[in-house]
C-alpha cells in the first residue's frame, strides 16, 4: 500500500495555478489552485455548483480558462481539447456515460480510441487489461445487457487502455453497490501504486476519508481548504464544504405502527421489452405514520416497480397491490389517486411534468380527475388551476421568474419542489416517490425530505425509492433493498448497516446471473 | 418456359429501383434520420434522368442527372432537419409533395417523348447460355450495381470504422457528440447518400424499366421502399430479399391480369400496397425484433449544446 | 460563417403568431423569383396568382368551394397531428367516404325525400371513419407505422373507386363513361342561391369552431396536446395513447369522409374516378400552416384555396402550367417548417474556428 501523504514524495504531475473561469456573470472558478502528485489519490470536494465540474473540464481540455495557468510535470501547457489532454496522459471517466446500447463492449471502446480499426486485437486487449485490473469485461457483450456497474467498467477500461498518468473520476460510486465500490477502490489503489495519479470528485465523505490522500475543497468557486481527509471527520469536511453546520432533517420516531395503508402481496410483473427488468414476488407493507425506503442501485427494477404501483402498468391478481385495504393492482392511475394515493416519478421533466406546458397546466396534469374539480363536465377550470399553482409555489418555496412559466424554465430543484408540492398539496393518504432529491441542490433537498417526513408523521404512508443511502438513513423508518427485480424484507433502519445493505444489493446478483467475465 | 423467363427478368428490373431506394434510406436511417421524402426524391430522379437523357441523347448523362437530382432534394431535406432541426416527419412529407409537384412541372415538355434506354450487357458465350445466360449475364449494369451496392453497404456498416460511427450516431447522438464525433456531418453524408440512391432508383424507372416520363410514375414505390427498410430490420441482406419479394408481387399481379381470369385489374394493381401493409404488420408485431434493431435515435432531433 | 441554434428558455409567443406570416411572405418572394426566372414579370404574375382571384364575386365563391374540403379535412388532421398521430391517408378516407355516402343514391336512385341526404352524409362520415380505423387498429394492435399504412390505403381506395365506377356502379345509360348515375333532387347538397357555395362549407366552419373549443378548453383537447408532446407525462396523467390514436384517426377520417361525400353530392354530382385534386394531401399543408390550431386552419385553408385558384388563373392568363400550384404548396410547407424553428430556437451565426470537442 502506498504511504500516507506525509511521506508522499512523488513528482508533482499536474498543477493548476490561479485558474479563473467566468460564464455570463457567474464566476465558476475564482483563482483556483490545485496540485496533484504522481501516485496520489486526490479528492475534489464541493457541493453542486461549487465549481468542481468546471475545473475538471478545464483540466480535461473541454473548456479554456479565462486566466491562470496549467503545469504538467513542471512545464506550462495549454490543453486545447480532450484529444490534447489524452496525449498528455490525462484520462477521464464521466459521471454520465457516453455509451451505445446496441453496440458491443469492444465496439464502444473502439469508438473512443483513435488509431487503426482492428476489433480482434482490441478485444484481446480489453479482455486482458480488464481482467488484470479486477474489472473483468466480455468484449463481445452488448452494452444494453450490462448492469450500470459493468457499464462503468467499460469507461474505466477505455481510459486504462491508453495508459494514463492522471485519471479523473467524476462521482464514480453514485451508481455502484457498496461491494462494487470496494472493488473500484482496490483498482484505484493499485493504479496509484503504479504511479498513476487519481483526481477523485465526490461528495461522499466517508469514501473520501477511506480512499484519498489529499482533498481540495471548493465552495462557490474558491478553494476554501486543502486537507488530509484521513485526519478529518465527515462532519468537519461537511462543514468546510457547506460553510456552516448542515441542517439536520428533524427525524422523529413514529409513535406506533398505524394501520397498513399500502400492501404489496406477491407482486410480479413481466419485463417490458428486451431491456427491462421483471418484478418477482414483491411483498411489502407500509403503515400510516411511517416512511419506508427501498434502496438499490439504478437498473434493478425501481422504475418498473414505480409504474406498477402508480398504475401506469397494471398487473394481476387484483390484490397484489392494495391501497387503504382496496385491491387495486388492475386499476389505472386515476382510480388509485381516487383511493388517496399520490405519485412522484423519477424523471421530473418529461414524466412528472410536461416541459412545454405551464405550471398551472401541469397542475391539471395529475389533478384533473377526482375531488379537485378541475375538469367538471369535460371543461378544464384553468383559473382554479392557476390558484393551486400559486398556493403550491408559496407553500413549497418554488422560485420562478414569473407567476406561470413553462415547466422547462425552472431549475431542477425548483421543479422538483413543484412536482412534490403538487402531490403533497392534495394531502394524500399514500405517497410513492422515486428518487425524491436526485440532482437537486442541498437547500431544496432538505425541504423536500422534511416535507416527506412531515407528511408521514401526520398519518400518511410514505414509500421512498432512492439510490442515495445517506438520504435513506436520514428519513426512513424501515428499509428494504431491491435487486434484480426482487425485494428483500424490510428491516428497521436503526439496525441496518451499509455493509448489510450492500450484501442485500448484491445478493440476488450472484445467485441469478453468470459473472460477466469469462476466463481468458 | 419463355414466358417464365420473361417474368423472372421483369421481376428483376421491377425490384431493382426498390432495392436501390431502400438501401439509401437504410443508411440514412442507420444514422438516425427518418427521410419520408423518398418518393419525392425518386420522382425527381425519374424526371431529371429522363429529361437529361432525352436532351443529351446519352443514357449515362441521364443516370448522372438522376443521382444529382436526388442529392439536391436530399440536401434541402438535410438543411431543414439537421441544421434547422425541423420535424423530420413533416419535412419528409413536404419533400415528397414538393418533389411530386416540381417533377410534374419539369416533366411537362417530356410527356409522350421517346427516351433513351439503358441497354443490357452482353458477354459473348456466357449470355448465350439458354435460360441462365440472359438471367445472370444479361442484365443491365444497374441491376448488378444494385446488388454490389447492397454488399458494399453491408460491408461498410459492419466491418469498417466509418460504418461503426454511422451506427453509433444512430444509436445515441448524445454519446457520439460527447466522444467528439460530428453528428451533423455524419448525418448529412448519410442523407445525401440516401438521396443519391433514391434519385438513381427513379432514374432507373424512366431510363430502364419503362423508358418514358409519365407524371407520378413512381406510383408509391418510394413509400414501399420505406416500408422495406422496416421490414428488413435495417439489414442490407434482408432488404435485397424484401425488394425482390415486392417486385415479385408487383409483376405477378400483371401476369395474372394478362391471363384474363376475370380478376379486376384494379385489385391486382392494389396487391403491392396491400402486401406492404401486411408485411409491416408482421414485422412490427414482433416487438423483440423491432425494439432490438431500430436505431434508437431514429427521427429524434439533435441540437448540440455549446 | 456557420449557422447554429440557441435554445430559447420558453416557446416564443411572438414567433408562434408571426411564423405563418413570415412563411407566406418568403413563399411569395420565392414565387416572384421563380416567375422572373420563367420569363414573367414577377409582380403581375403574383397579382394574377394571389390577388386577382379575390376581385370577383364568382371567384370568391370558388375560393370558398375549394377551401371547404381543405378546412374540413385540415381541422381533423390538425387534431391528429397535435396528438402525434400521423394520418397521411386523408385522401383515401375522403374517397372511402364518398363511396360509402354514394351507396344509396347509386343503388336506389329513386330514393328522393328529405331523409336521403342526411343518410348519405352520415354514411360518408362512417365510411371515412372506417377507412381511418384500419391504420389506427394496425398501430394500436401491432405498432405498425400509421404513416405507411394510411398512405398505402390511399392507393387501395383510389383503385377501389376506379373499379366501382368502371364496373358495377357505372351508369348503364352513361355512354360507357366511367361514372355513376348523376345524383338528383334531394340527393344533392343544397347551395346558396345560384352559386356553387354549398352546405359542405358550413360543415367546415362548424367543425373548426367545435374543435377549437375542444382543443383550447376541454380536457380532451388537453389530453391530445399532452400525449402528442410528452407521452410519458400523458400516461402519468392517466391519458391513454391508444385512445388518442383512435380519436385522431376517427375524427380526421370522419371529417375527410364528410368532405368526400360533400364533394360528390355537391359540386361534382356523381361518382367518378377522380373526385379530388389532392385535397387530402394539401390539407396536410393547411394543418401545418394553421399551426395545428383549428381557427388558424380556416385562414390557412383560404390561403391554399387561393393558390389553387391562382394556378388555374395563371394557366389561362399566362400560359403557366397549373402544376405550379403544387410547387408553391410544397415550398410553402418548407418555409412553414423552417420558420417554426424560430419558435423554439434563435438562429445564430458564428465565425469558423470553433471546432468542437473532437477527441
Amino acid at each position: 500500500m502506498p504511504g500516507t501523504s506525509a511521506d508522499r514524495a512523488g513528482t508533482c504531475l499536474l498543477e493548476a495555478s490561479r485558474i479563473v473561469k467566468r460564464f455570463s456573470g457567474v464566476t465558476a472558478n475564482d483563482e483556483v489552485t490545485l496540485k496533484v502528485a504522481a501516485g496520489e489519490i486526490h479528492a475534489l470536494l464541493g457541493e453542486n455548483g461549487a465549481g468542481k465540474s468546471t475545473l475538471v473540464k478545464i483540466i480535461y481540455g473541454a473548456l479554456q480558462p479565462n486566466a491562470g495557468e496549467l503545469f504538467w510535470m513542471g512545464e506550462p501547457v495549454t490543453i486545447a481539447s480532450p484529444a490534447a489532454a489524452r496525449d498528455l496522459g490525462i484520462g477521464m471517466v464521466f459521471q454520465h456515460f457516453s455509451l451505445f446500447e446496441a453496440l458491443t463492449v469492444a465496439e464502444n471502446i473502439a469508438l473512443a480510441l483513435p488509431g487503426r480499426y482492428d476489433l480482434a486485437a482490441l478485444s484481446e486487449n480489453i479482455a486482458r487489461v480488464s481482467k488484470d485490473y479486477g474489472l473483468p469485461l466480455t468484449p463481445s457483450a452488448v452494452v444494453a445487457d450490462l448492469s450500470v456497474g459493468e457499464r462503468q467498467r467499460i469507461e474505466i477500461v477505455r481510459c486504462l487502455l491508453q495508459e494514463p498518468r492522471l485519471l479523473i473520476m467524476d462521482e464514480p460510486t453514485a451508481v455502484l453497490t457498496p461491494q462494487e465500490a470496494d472493488q473500484l477502490f482496490i483498482t484505484l489503489r493499485r493504479l496509484a501504486g503504479e504511479g498513476c495519479a487519481v483526481l477523485y470528485i465526490s461528495h461522499r465523505l466517508e469514501e473520501v476519508k477511506s480512499l484519498c490522500h489529499n482533498a481540495t475543497i471548493l465552495r462557490h468557486g474558491k478553494v476554501v481548504a486543502e486537507v488530509d481527509p484521513t485526519r478529518e471527520t465527515a462532519a468537519s469536511l461537511a462543514r468546510l464544504m457547506v460553510g456552516g453546520d448542515v441542517h439536520d432533517v428533524k427525524a422523529t420516531s413514529p409513535e406506533h405502527a398505524g394501520e397498513t395503508l399500502l400492501a404489496l402481496d406477491n407482486l410480479s410483473l413481466a419485463a417490458d421489452g428486451p431491456f427491462g427488468v421483471a418484478l418477482k414476488h414483491i411483498s411489502l407493507d407500509v403503515h400510516a405514520g411511517e416512511v419506508v425506503a427501498i434502496a438499490g442501485v439504478a437498473g434493478n427494477g425501481q422504475g418498473e416497480l414505480f409504474l406498477a404501483l402508480s398504475g401506469e402498468r397494471t398487473t394481476s391478481p387484483g390484490d397484489a397491490i392494495s391501497m387503504g385495504g382496496t385491491p387495486c393492482a388492475s386499476l389505472r392511475i386515476n382510480a388509485r389517486r381516487a383511493l388517496g394515493a399520490a405519485f412522484v416519478p423519477e424523471e421530473r421533466l418529461g414524466h412528472g411534468a410536461a416541459p412545454g406546458f405551464t405550471l398551472s397546466e401541469n397542475v391539471v396534469l395529475t389533478r384533473h380527475s377526482g375531488k379537485d374539480g378541475l375538469a367538471a363536465g369535460g371543461f378544464v377550470d384553468f383559473a382554479r388551476a392557476a390558484e393551486l399553482n400559486q398556493r403550491i409555489s408559496r407553500d413549497f418555496d418554488v422560485r420562478k421568474g414569473k407567476p406561470d412559466p413553462e415547466a422547462r424554465a425552472l431549475s431542477g430543484g425548483n421543479l422538483q419542489k413543484f412536482v412534490v408540492g403538487r402531490e403533497l398539496d392534495r394531502q394524500p393518504k399514500i405517497l410513492i416517490v422515486n428518487q425524491p432529491t436526485w440532482g437537486v441542490d442541498a437547500g431544496a433537498a432538505a425541504l423536500i425530505r422534511q416535507a416527506l417526513l412531515d407528511l408521514a408523521r401526520s398519518g400518511s404512508a410514505v414509500l421512498v425509492i432512492s439510490q442515495d443511502l445517506d438520504e435513506i438513513f436520514e428519513i426512513a423508518d424501515r428499509i428494504a433493498v431491491i435487486s434484480r427485480g426482487e425485494l428483500s424484507a424490510a428491516e428497521p433502519a436503526r439496525g441496518l448497516t451499509t455493509e448489510r445493505i450492500g450484501l442485500l444489493m448484491a445478493g440476488a446478483h450472484e445467485k441469478a446471473r453468470q459473472p460477466v467475465a469469462e476466463a481468458v | 418456359m419463355h414466358a417464365f423467363l420473361a417474368i423472372i427478368l421483369t421481376i428483376i428490373t421491377a425490384s431493382t429501383p426498390l432495392l436501390l431506394a431502400a438501401l439509401g434510406e437504410l443508411v440514412a436511417e442507420r444514422s438516425g434520420v427518418l427521410n419520408l421524402g423518398v418518393e419525392g426524391m425518386m420522382v425527381m430522379g425519374a424526371v431529371c434522368g429522363f429529361g437529361a437523357g432525352y436532351l443529351s441523347g446519352s443514357v449515362w448523362v441521364g443516370v448522372l442527372a438522376a443521382i444529382v437530382a436526388g442529392m439536391a432534394m436530399a440536401l434541402l431535406f438535410g438543411f431543414l432537419t439537421l441544421t434547422l432541426v425541423t420535424n423530420q416527419v413533416a419535412t419528409g412529407l413536404a419533400l415528397t409533395l414538393l418533389g411530386l409537384g416540381l417533377s410534374g412541372v419539369i416533366g411537362e415538355p417530356f410527356v409522350g417523348q421517346p427516351g433513351v434506354k439503358l441497354g443490357n450487357i452482353h458477354i459473348p458465350g456466357l449470355s448465350d447460355i439458354p435460360l441462365v445466360g440472359p438471367l445472370i449475364f444479361g442484365q443491365d449494369l444497374l441491376v448488378y450495381a444494385s446488388l454490389v451496392l447492397a454488399a458494399a453497404v453491408a460491408w461498410v456498416l459492419f466491418t469498417t470504422r466509418a460504418g461503426l460511427i454511422i451506427r453509433a450516431v444512430g444509436d445515441s447522438h448524445a454519446s457520439a457528440h460527447a466522444l467528439g464525433y460530428n453528428v451533423i456531418a455524419v448525418r448529412y453524408a448519410c442523407v445525401l447518400f440516401g438521396g443519391a440512391c433514391a434519385g438513381l432508383a427513379g432514374g432507373y424507372l424512366s431510363l430502364a424499366y419503362t423508358p418514358s416520363w409519365i407524371e407520378n410514375m413512381t406510383a408509391g414505390r418510394g413509400w414501399i421502399a420505406l416500408a422495406l427498410v422496416v421490414f428488413a430490420s435495417w439489414r442490407p441482406a434482408r432488404v435485397v430479399a424484401g425488394a425482390y419479394l415486392f417486385g415479385t408481387v408487383m409483376i405477378l399481379g400483371f401476369y395474372v391480369q394478362s391471363l384474363g381470369l376475370g380478376i379486376p385489374s384494379q385489385f391486382l394493381s392494389s396487391l403491392p400496397y396491400i402486401v406492404t401493409v401486411v408485411a409491416l404488420v408482421v414485422i412490427s408485431g414482433n416487438k423483440t425484433l423491432t425494439r432490438a434493431n431500430t436505431p434508437a435515435a431514429l427521427g429524434q432531433p439533435f441540437v448540440p449544446d455549446r | 460563417m456557420r449557422l447554429y441554434l440557441e435554445r430559447r428558455p420558453e416557446h416564443s409567443r411572438t414567433m408562434a403568431i408571426a411564423s405563418p406570416f413570415i412563411a407566406v411572405g418568403l413563399t411569395l418572394v420565392t414565387g416572384g423569383i421563380i416567375f422572373a426566372l420563367l420569363g414573367f414579370n414577377p409582380f403581375s404574375a403574383l397579382y394574377i396568382y394571389f390577388l386577382d382571384p379575390l376581385t370577383s364575386l364568382w371567384s370568391i365563391e370558388e375560393l370558398l368551394v375549394k377551401a371547404g374540403p381543405l378546412v374540413l379535412i385540415g381541422v381533423g388532421l390538425a387534431i391528429g397531428y397535435s396528438a402525434n398521430v400521423w394520418n397521411i391517408g386523408a385522401e383515401g378516407q375522403l374517397v372511402a367516404g364518398a363511396v360509402a355516402g354514394s351507396l344509396f343514391p347509386v343503388l336506389i336512385p329513386s330514393w328522393q325525400d328529405p331523409t336521403v341526404l342526411p343518410v348519405m352524409l352520415l354514411m360518408g362520415v362512417l365510411g371515412g371513419m372506417a377507412w381511418g380505423a384500419i391504420p389506427a387498429f394496425l398501430k394500436v394492435r401491432f405498432g405498425a407505422s400509421e404513416i405507411l399504412s394510411s398512405l398505402m390505403l390511399v392507393y387501395v381506395a383510389q383503385l377501389g373507386l376506379d373499379w366501382l365506377v368502371r364496373g358495377p356502379w357505372r351508369d348503364p345509360h352513361g355512354f360507357n363513361f366511367p361514372k355513376s348515375v348523376a345524383f338528383d333532387g334531394w340527393q344533392v347538397l343544397p347551395t346558396l342561391s345560384d352559386s356553387r357555395v354549398h352546405l359542405g362549407i358550413a360543415f367546415a366552419l362548424i367543425a373548426a369552431i367545435v374543435l377549437a373549443v375542444v382543443m383550447a378548453r376541454m380536457l380532451k383537447g388537453f389530453e391530445i396536446r399532452v400525449i402528442g408532446s410528452t407521452p410519458r407525462a400523458g400516461a402519468f396523467a392517466g391519458f391513454s395513447r391508444n385512445r388518442s390514436i383512435w380519436f385522431g384517426f376517427l375524427v380526421s377520417g370522419g371529417l375527410a369522409g364528410l368532405a368526400g361525400i360533400s364533394e360528390v353530392a355537391g359540386p361534382i354530382g356523381h361518382l367518378q374516378p377522380s373526385i379530388s385534386p389532392g385535397y387530402g394531401f394539401t390539407a396536410i399543408i393547411v394543418a401545418f400552416l394553421g399551426r395545428l390550431n383549428p381557427l388558424g386552419v380556416v385562414a390557412a385553408g383560404l390561403m391554399l384555396a387561393l393558390s389553387y385558384l391562382g394556378g388555374e388563373g395563371a394557366q389561362v392568363a399566362l400560359g403557366l402550367s397549373d402544376k405550379i400550384a403544387r410547387v408553391f404548396q410544397g415550398i410553402l410547407l418548407f418555409y412553414i417548417l423552417a420558420c417554426d424553428t424560430l419558435i423554439l430556437y434563435r438562429i445564430r451565426l458564428a465565425a469558423f474556428g470553433w471546432s468542437g470537442a473532437r477527441q
